[in-house]
């Protein structure tokens, strides 16, 4: 049989049946085996009950998305039958709980692997332990597509054995009832194997949000504070566990107002601090962001967006904070905004944070989002001897004639720490003269947004992430931001292998745009286009406004990311 | 300033920022008691910092010689929290009116009180916006007639020192600003408790509040008699819920020794085994598949 190289499996069932676990553990085991994986993953809102779904992406090679639909679906229940039935393809295959199950009656789809695991029957009957069905299935799927028994065993060891030996062994039990179960009963015609792989020692595997939070702590990040909030809370969840062994200290402030006001004064204090939160803590947020701008504090800012506006779309996908990120807080405030591609980009980008809001003296805003948040993938160990930190400009003088705005040719003022001898001064959210007393006049109002917003004239050199893949001959230029940047540099290899001409870039810093690289780019090409999972094009309208670009705005606003076979088609068909 | 020997002065901690505040203005006498303190128990200028919110009382940082940060309307107790909480050898002194304490900033009053978090809380209490020329606040008297009350406030008035008892305060005092000794002692025990102390201070705004005037306290202000135990709540709450009858006492309330947020995190730190030295390959390795 041949090997495969690329294979999505979906698992979907009720919410709390152990579709999220299951997920988890096949994800660790491949990743354990020498596989690339990368996961992703919706449920519902609520804890219990509703359609929950975790799909995992096998691969020798890095993975850059989701990928396009799945190759094997793994049904609980017949609601996840349901929900995947349609999506089904020529040649996929179906595995589902049958007979003794939710799931009404034999399948026989046209063109589909449809292969019965009686998941249910097994784990109540056989194994007489009913919670152990997703252990059945995942047996079966092991089994299936030569995903390494040993590796899921090793895994099932490490998670449930301080629970004891007994945990451990039903759950042995049902992934070897399962194996057990397709090897007597299934005849494989399906064309999807994976070799498992070689072991590689430099590889870890972990979530968007965990990704944010080691990135904070390869930064020096000393305080941080945040309020929870889906899909945000495993950064502060992360921190929470790993933050005090460094010595820092982290508190769940009482809102996200008291969250960001608490990384506001720790970084006044000359510590390194953020907060995480998503849209509607971000909207809390905004007074104190100007706030931040205004005194010249460096702060982080991580925002894991979710569909909006309100309470929105909780657990769904979504890139539509954009706007409010650049554009938020009353009057003109000077920020960054950074947004990741992929998990990878979670720990550097976090890193590139913290040294963006050092250099300037502002707050940095991180943009990632549900999916990636939630999503865990493998990537390549971070060396933290290989981490580049900046520091902010501090005075460590007597203070004589220190003034905490000073207009400097950079444009940054160094920065008095409370106890350095002399310096004392007081940081305010009043328009305030060099010296930081309050001082209203229009010239002064007016060096001073010079000041804060000038400052930022070499940040485009300094963080210069926006990376560009040309195409000799290409008419159109495709831009994308954030985690549809995975999925365009997977639509890119696609629709060039169909023989379309396409270039793309990739930019890293959303807010101010990388004007230069921006204009540079679309001089190139006849045509660009910017897909984005939002309503307004928000990507689009910043682009129109602040560059020579008039982009073709490519906008799905459903709770879902792009497949990169909904981009690959997009650009095929704006060739035309 | 004065040599080692010499004993510190309330001009030694002024700065040359002159106060903002009409002739007149409770939050005066609150300024020079307070540096008073701040002399009496030689605070450290370099490390000390002074947070507000935004109010007419909110300006007092301008006018010490420490560092400070004047911040959001509202957000005094929280900003002061996060320097306190990164910066635990600094000493952090919160300060700000009663609008900004209690009505905007209301919210996370209870939240730096439950947590019994390190900072000292004085509150200049007029019972009207000054800064946006009369507003009923949230101490104002129940149909108190203003600019956006004309037909008199609806509302009832909070009660600032029960608010901080129940939440579980640490320390709870109340002054008047008429009374300098009174403040300038209060607030030096609140400046020595260890954990959350507040100072409630009735500091009369003459421009705009009309109904609560020097006049007007006069004959309610009453001490809180020397037999008072400020270790018994019950009593506290009671000696708090004297406003009822009309009546605004001045002394130490309730005052205990808990452990603080600090010492809590302390004890977090320990269980993390906290090093400076903590090796984050150890956090990376544990992400290995």
């Amino acid at each position: 049989m041949a090997q495969s190289n690329d294979l999505i499996i979906r698992i979907g069932g009720e919410g709390g049946e152990g579709v999220i676990s299951s997920g988890d553990m096949i994800a660790q085991a491949a990743a354990r085996s020498g596989l690339e994986v990368l996961t992703f993953k919706t449920f519902p809102a609520e804890i219990r009950g509703g359609y929950a779904m975790y799909q995992t992406r096998f691969s020798h090679e890095p993975i850059l998305s989701e990928g396009t639909g799945f190759d094997v679906a793994c049904c609980f229940n017949q609601e996840a039958l349901d929900m995947n039935r349609k999506a089904l393809r020529q040649g996929n295959v179906l595995i589902y709980d049958f007979p003794g199950g939710d799931i009404a009656g034999e399948q026989n789809i046209p063109g589909i692997h449809c292969y019965p695991v009686p998941m249910t029957k097994i784990s109540k009957e056989e194994l007489a332990t009913p919670r152990s069905k997703n252990m059945v299935a995942l047996g079966a799927i092991a089994e299936l597509f030569s995903i390494s028994m040993t590796s899921l065993k090793e895994t099932v060891q490490e998670k449930f054995g301080k629970k004891g030996a007994e945990v451990v062994e039903v759950n042995y039990k049902a992934l070897d009832a399962g194996a057990q179960h397709v090897r007597t009963n299934i005849k494989k015609a399906d064309p999807y194997q994976m070799d498992p792989g070689t072991p590689k020692q430099d590889v870890i595997i972990i979530s968007g949000n965990e990704a944010v939070g080691l990135g904070a702590l390869l930064a020096g990040v000393r305080f941080f504070s945040a309020y929870p909030i889906t899909p945000a809370t495993e950064v502060a969840i992360f921190l929470a566990r790993h933050l005090p062994k460094f010595g820092g200290n982290l508190v769940q402030a009482e809102d996200e107002i008291a969250s960001l006001a608490n990384v506001i004064g720790a970084s006044y204090g000359g510590v390194k601090a953020m907060t995480s939160t998503s849209g509607p803590g971000l909207s809390l947020m905004q007074e104190l962001i100007g706030m931040a701008s205004m005194m010249e504090v460096p702060v982080v800012i991580c925002d894991v967006q979710r569909g909006g506006p309100s309470t929105g779309l909780p657990t769904k996908h979504e890139q539509s904070d954009l706007f409010l990120a650049a554009h938020g807080c009353h009057g003109d405030a000077s920020k960054v905004v950074v947004s990741p591609e992929g998990v990878e980009d979670c720990v550097y980008l976090t890193v590139e944070a913290f040294n963006i809001a050092e250099r300037y003296q502002l707050p940095v805003l991180i943009l990632s989002d549900g999916s990636l948040g939630f999503r865990t993938s493998s990537m390549r160990k971070p060396d933290p001897k290989k981490i580049r930190v900046e520091n902010r400009a501090t005075v460590s003088g007597n203070g004589e004639g220190f003034e905490r705005y000073a207009l400097t040719a950079s444009g940054v003022s160094p920065m008095a720490i409370p106890g350095t001898p002399g310096c004392a001064y007081i940081s305010t959210g009043l328009e305030h003269a060099p010296s930081s007393a309050p001082r209203y006049s229009a010239e002064n109002h007016t060096a001073m947004l010079d000041k804060r917003f000038g400052k930022l004239k070499d940040l485009e050199d300094y963080f210069p992430a926006t990376e560009v893949d040309h195409q000799e001959g290409a008419q159109l230029g495709v831009i994308a931001w954030g985690s549809t940047i995975g999925t365009l540099r997977e639509a890119v290899k696609i629709a060039r292998a169909e023989g379309a001409k396409v270039s793309a870039l990739y930019p890293k810093l959303v807010w101010p745009l990388p004007v230069k690289a921006l204009n540079a780019f679309g001089a190139k090409y006849k045509k660009v286009l910017v897909p984005e999972i939002n309503k307004q094009g928000q990507l689009a309208k910043l682009i129109q406004g602040e560059t020579e670009i008039r982009p073709i705005s490519y906008t799905i606003y459903g709770g879902l990311p792009f497949s990169p076979r909904q981009i690959a088609d997009k650009i095929k068909e704006v060739l035309k | 300033m004065t040599t080692a020997t010499e004993p510190l002065k309330a001009k030694d901690f002024k700065s040359t920022v002159p106060p903002t505040w009409c002739p007149g203005c409770g939050d005066y006498g609150v300024l020079n008691a307070t540096l008073k303190a701040f002399a009496d128990i030689k605070l450290d200028i370099n490390n000390t910092v002074l947070v507000s919110g935004i109010g007419c009382s909110s300006r007092f940082p301008y006018f010490v010689k420490t560092y400070g940060m004047h911040t959001a309307h509202g957000r005094v107790l929280p900003v002061a929290a996060g320097v306190k909480l990164a910066r635990p050898d600094l000493r952090v002194v919160a300060f700000g009116g009663d609008g900004d304490g209690f009505s905007i900033g209301g919210g996370h009053v209870p939240h730096v009180v439950r947590k019994n978090t390190d900072l000292t809380y004085i509150l200049m209490d007029n019972s009207i916006y000054g800064l946006t020329k009369g507003q009923a606040s949230p101490t104002s008297q129940t149909g108190m007639v203003t600019v956006t009350t004309p037909y008199g406030l609806p509302d009832n008035p909070v009660n600032p020192l029960a608010y901080c008892l129940t939440y579980g305060a640490t320390f709870v005092a109340q002054a008047y600003s008429s009374k300098p000794k009174i403040v300038e002692d209060l607030v030096k025990q609140a400046l020595n408790h260890k954990g959350f102390a507040f100072v409630n201070i009735i500091s009369p705004c003459p421009t705009f509040n009309k109904i609560n005037t020097f006049d007007f306290y006069k004959d309610m202000i009453e001490e809180i008699p020397a037999d008072h135990d400020p270790t018994n709540l019950q009593a506290a709450l009671a000696i708090a819920l004297r406003a009822k009858q009309g009546k605004v006492p001045v002394g130490l309330l309730y005052k205990v020794e808990q452990p603080t947020l600090l010492d809590r995190l302390g004890e977090i730190r320990k269980k993390a085994k906290a090093s400076p030295d903590y090796d984050i390959n150890v956090i990376i390795d544990d992400y290995r598949p």
